[in-house]
């Protein structure tokens, strides 16, 4: 597989390849990272939110 | 609270104050999504969008001031959650995405606002620090539904 890295298009068999997830009341969040001779060269993310302690408006009825 | 009232103040169908907001024609407003540094300090005080604190480029041109345009494609829905309470929720139909990005200050936060009304702010959402290198940035949206809904106006 072709990985866009800082050096141009890369395959991904000559790259190191670290995954890794997040996944809490916030957000479910991916990430892959690709480096080259201990050099970060590509990090992608992906964050799907969930629930946002600040998205509520809660208004009291009167009854 | 009536649940209908809930659903016309996210369609702009009341206005309280003495001055009307202008709008020249009955068509949604532009919504934007711009992201901002862990250093910004954005919360529920903040009023309009601004560039302060807001994203910029390592290198390359992936993230654009300003941030991207939101993709509205569902209509605002109210619904009564008992017979003395209920919830209005919008969500933005398609994730936010940010491609050949690279930023390697770590960034967490996201404010939604409407650009067609002064960028007024709409929402800040924060998430974990991220980087990108190279590479592309994500935000998909929640399920647009009553409990999970970007937006959500609720009565108790």
């Amino acid at each position: 597989m072709i990985v866009t890295t800082t050096h141009g298009d890369m395959d991904d068999s000559l790259l190191i390849k670290k995954e890794g997830a997040i996944d809490n009341e916030v957000e479910y969040t991916t990430w892959v990272e690709y480096w080259l001779d201990g050099e970060l060269v590509h990090r992608s993310a992906h964050v799907t939110l969930k629930k946002s302690p600040f998205s509520d408006l809660f208004a009291a009825s009167l009854g | 609270m009536c649940t209908s009232f809930l659903g016309q103040l996210l369609s702009a169908g009341h206005n309280f104050n003495s001055t009307n907001v202008a709008r020249s024609s009955n068509t949604a407003d532009t919504f934007k999504a711009a992201l901002y540094f862990t250093t910004a300090t954005l919360n529920a005080s903040t009023t309009a969008y601004s560039t302060t604190g807001e994203v910029t480029n390592t290198s390359g041109t992936g993230y654009t001031a300003g941030g991207v345009t939101v993709t509205n494609g569902n209509t605002p829905t109210a619904t009564n959650s008992s017979s003395t309470a209920g919830v209005a929720y919008w969500t933005p139909s398609a994730s936010f995405q940010w491609t050949a990005m690279t930023v390697t200050t770590a960034f967490d936060t996201v404010l939604l606002y409407n650009s067609s009304q002064s960028n007024a702010a709409v929402s800040v959402h924060t998430f974990g620090a991220q980087t990108i290198t190279a590479g592309t940035f994500t935000l998909t949206m929640p399920t647009n539904s009553t409990t999970a809904a970007l937006i959500r106006l609720s009565t108790t």
